[in-house]
């Protein structure tokens, strides 16, 4: 069960492109029903994190991982299960602080932005927003507060896709969490 | 095609069993159709809090066409890659039945069950299992929510018609979740 099979490229293309193209009309209506870029990555985040509160389950139901006993051990399970599960790529770790409490997703190639340009006049959006309300999301409910944030987006000319992780705190099981 | 005779390339042969679950997680294919349920989800969501101050019937219905309209754009993103390299369809008829097969495949992973014409330009599709729903309930509870989790469909169905070069209205209809049907009428200029 937890072996990932290798998707013949086309099977793995296909899906994720009903996915893209609905993420690009959304960002897109997103772009017209908020005058700033600001507002539209609050938006994207906020909706991001009611995805990963839901996902969480998901993956879990599907996923054989068990408890992460720290902070390492929760990256790779990030990086290796369930990136790899829902987008088909394996993010590499890195750039961990000296603390331990900070890490790098690196991602080659971000599926979110196939056959996506950013226009001039949308310098401050950062377009895959949606993952790190997902991330934040997901390990909220696993007792995890993180701060996500883009480090590096091909889609403002950087070479790679860089997302950087930080942990803040464990979060008591008894507090509720609710949609934002 | 029943998941138990999905190919063994894809899912170790122990896993050929009947549980879903397993088979599902399996497969990365799978994996990315539950993330464009989450985001539907989320983006229906969004319209209507966006969308609609209180309940009343005018702003209700501008979601729906938001929505709709979101959905014909992707529908004629999506058949243009779909169809780059198939011959052009010899009528409606025939572009109707790649919806109803590989269109629905490659969307929902399942063909339309049933499809009904009256030969004069009104299509019915009846899928039996509609994925949209399937988490919702198995009868009629919520069915009044139902609508909002169709009508971006419609508009897909209808975009990828569009670029047909095929005008249609398309509608959808509830009786028994998570079965529905979706109505499509060719508009002749």
């Amino acid at each position: 069960m937890s072996r990932q099979g290798n998707r013949g490229t086309e099977g793995k293309k296909m899906n994720s492109e009903l996915f893209t193209l609905t993420y690009g009309a959304l960002v897109t209506q997103l772009c017209k029903d908020y005058e700033n870029d600001e507002e539209v990555n609050k938006q994207l985040d906020k909706m991001g994190y009611n995805m990963g509160v839901r996902l969480i389950e998901d993956f879990l139901a599907r996923s054989s991982v068990g408890r992460c006993h720290d902070f390492r051990e929760t990256a790779d399970v990030i990086a290796k299960v369930a990136f790899k599960m829902y987008l088909g790529i394996t993010p590499s770790v890195t750039n961990w602080s000296p603390a331990g409490d900070e890490f790098s997703l690196i991602l080659e190639s971000n599926p979110l932005v196939d056959f996506v340009e950013l226009p001039d006049n949308h310098n401050g959006l950062i377009y895959s927003n949606l993952l790190c309300g997902v991330l934040r999301g997901a390990l909220e409910m696993v007792q995890m507060a993180v701060d996500v944030k883009f480090a590096q987006d091909t889609l403002r000319g950087d070479n790679v896709t860089e997302i950087r992780m930080k942990f803040i705190k464990r979060i008591e099981e008894n507090i509720p969490v609710g949609d934002e | 095609m029943p998941l138990c005779e999905r190919k063994t390339a894809d899912c170790p042969s122990a896993v050929t069993v009947t549980r879903k679950y397993i088979v599902r997680g399996a497969t990365r294919v799978m994996a990315d159709e539950s993330l464009f349920e989450f985001l539907h989800m989320e983006m229906v969501a969004y319209v209507y809090k966006h969308q609609s101050g209180d309940n009343n019937d005018q702003e209700r219905g501008s979601a729906l066409s938001t929505l709709e309209g979101l959905g014909f754009r992707v529908g004629q993103g999506l058949i243009e890659r779909f169809t780059k390299d198939t011959p052009s369809f010899k009528d409606d008829l025939d572009a109707v039945k790649f919806l109803c097969k590989d269109l629905w495949i490659n969307l929902f992973r399942k063909q339309i069950d049933n499809l009904r014409t009256n030969h004069q330009g009104t299509y019915v599709l009846q899928d039996n299992k509609f994925s949209l729903l399937s988490q919702f309930s198995n009868s009629k509870q919520y069915i009044e929510e139902a609508p909002k989790y169709l009508v971006y469909t419609c508009g897909m169905v209808r975009g990828a018609l569009s670029n047909l070069g095929i005008d249609s209205v398309v509608t959808a209809e509830v009786s028994v979740m998570p079965a529905c049907k979706f109505q499509v009428v060719i508009q002749r200029s």
